[in-house]
């Protein structure tokens, strides 16, 4: 076997890899997880502005 | 009671005011160009001449505009999705400062004729080694922050971001590859490329269009996948879309490069598969476009009163515009018309003014007063102002670029009876003038708008105090 048909094979694998990725992502067991995993930002309970006073600057490095 | 961890924001706003201060050096220098080509008298000496400011414009725009903004968005989503604080806060500082450095000495070797030559890759390997040490740096710092994550979900946002990051690095290490010249036995800040004649131009624009395609594409990506729900308060439209986009674009985007070289030396073959993976690329592209916009979908209203919604939304709109464009400029008979002209000027200017900076402006409007401790900027309405200057702009320079460009293409190949050329090119030139002028207008417009940027980042700084938000605990993680 030459480089080439190596070559032919990776090809053909990965479009096959592909498609794969494709059925997995659009597969009914995904659904709910990526639910989920879509609200990942929004579910973020830490304050987007938070209070100035209590947490300032020079506090990051006294954090453990 | 010991104070709460707090996400680390100092590098974020650091990152986040440099590029609104890049943004305007490397736009006016821009401006100054595009005033070089309607004024060449404008050209008064060498360091400044035309040949020397153009490097260093696109380095500019590129890698410290949208570079910044690449390293503040993806250090704050990253620690936000993840609801962990940077990985090695010391090298997160070392990637800010080493990444000025980097700036800096493009922004002095440039002027000074200092250039290997390669398109967006121009910087000597003196730089090229000092990026390479930042890169691996913010790769360390990324990817050790993702390990730390106390959610189980790495957020498709941040698969962007990694991608970019891997991708920049194998292509800057292919592409920089090069020799330093010995003179009189010293090392010299002058290298050549190892590769040579075709195989040199064919990894040039492997590295040229992937850079379009990782730096320019995937890291702006993750801006949008994470700030326009952020922005507009609901989740991304389709989330099983976005993971196939994510594969598409690693897929495909790779082998398009070749159509960067259609009717040269390169073999026929490489210029064909180039062209049909750029038309492939219409897919994920759009796909990845329409999955931005509809996350508006049942929200519409929110875009009538909120110009960082704008920004973001019609930036992806010139992303549709621009990805609709690439792959018919990469069809080899259009090719033929379009090539050398202004109208890939044009096209480039749609993806990096309407898509990179537009969402890159949208992301940092919305970072600025979460960094330091308001609720908004300090001028809503200076947003909305900046938003239509820069509509109008960008809209002012990509058509007059695609009138001059096809112009040019018609007065390029048109032929006389017995086989002379109709016009020489000098009357192309000519004719083009009108719309440099233009062009020079739209560009005044877009960076207008990035002074009014800076004057709203100013007030919102001062009217406000460096804060950080509490890490989330895992526990109240859900």
């Amino acid at each position: 076997m030459e480089l080439n048909d190596l070559r032919s094979v990776f090809t053909v694998l990965s479009v096959v890899l592909f498609v794969g990725i494709v059925w997995w992502a659009y597969s009914d067991r995904r659904k709910k997880a990526y639910e989920e995993a879509a609200r990942l930002p929004l579910d973020d309970d830490s304050p987007f502005v938070p209070p100035a006073p209590q947490v300032k600057e020079n506090q990051e490095r006294k954090s453990p | 009671m010991q104070p709460q961890a707090t996400y680390n924001y100092k590098v974020v706003r650091q990152f986040a005011v440099m590029t609104v201060i890049w943004g305007i050096v490397g736009m006016l220098v821009g401006v100054i160009i595009a005033a070089q080509l309607v004024w060449p008298e404008l050209n008064v000496v060498e360091y400044l001449s035309y040949g020397r400011l153009r490097p260093l414009h696109t380095n500019a725009v590129i890698f410290a505009f949208g570079g910044c903004a690449l390293f503040a968005t993806s250090y704050y989503c990253v620690q936000r999705t993840s609801h962990a604080t940077l990985f090695a806060p010391g090298l997160a500082a070392f990637t800010f400062w080493g990444w000025q450095l980097i700036i800096v000495l493009a922004a002095l070797s440039l002027p000074l004729g200092f250039t290997s030559g390669k398109e967006y890759a121009e910087l000597e390997w003196p730089i090229d080694i000092l990026i390479t040490v930042v890169w691996v740096s913010y790769a360390i710092v990324f990817f050790g922050t993702i390990v730390k994550r106390t959610v189980s979900h790495i957020y498709v946002a941040n698969w962007f971001f990694g991608g970019m990051i891997l991708t920049i690095a194998l292509l800057h290490l292919v592409n920089s590859a090069e020799i330093p010249v010995l003179a009189a036995g010293i090392l010299t800040p002058k290298s050549y490329s190892v590769y040579a004649g075709v195989q040199d131009a064919m990894v040039q624009w492997w590295y040229g269009h992937n850079a379009v395609g990782f730096f320019l594409t995937a890291g702006f990506l993750g801006m949008m996948y994470y700030f326009v729900p952020m922005q507009a308060g609901r989740p991304v439209y389709s989330y099983r879309l976005s993971v196939v986009h994510f594969w598409a674009l690693i897929f495909t985007y790779m082998w398009a490069g070749p159509h960067h070289l259609h009717y040269t030396a390169l073999p026929d073959w490489t210029q064909s598969l180039g062209m049909v993976f750029s038309l492939i690329l219409l897919a994920p592209s759009w796909g990845g476009m329409i999955n931005g916009i509809m996350t508006m979908s049942g929200a519409w209203h929110k875009l009538r009163d909120d110009p960082i919604l704008k920004f973001m939304i019609t930036s992806l709109s010139f992303y549709g515009m621009s990805t609709f464009e690439g792959p018919m400029m990469s069809i080899k008979t259009v090719n033929a018309l379009s090539h050398y002209t202004d109208w890939t000027v044009g096209h480039v200017h749609a993806g990096a003014l309407g898509w990179v900076a537009m969402i890159s402006i949208g992301s940092i409007y919305y970072l600025l007063p979460r960094l330091f401790g308001k609720v908004q900027m300090h001028s809503v309405k200076a947003i909305e102002v900046h938003f239509w200057i820069s509509t109008i702009g960008i809209v002012l320079y990509i058509a007059s670029m695609w009138i001059a460009g096809v112009m040019q293409g018609l007065m390029w190949r048109a032929v006389n009876l017995d086989g002379t050329l109709t016009y020489s090119f000098v009357e192309s030139v000519k004719a083009t003038y009108p719309f440099w002028t233009i062009r020079l207008l739209g560009g005044v417009l877009f960076l207008s708008g990035m002074f009014i940027m800076a004057w709203n980042m100013l007030k919102t700084i001062a009217g406000g105090q460096a804060v950080n938000a509490p890490v989330l605990q895992p526990a109240a993680a859900h």
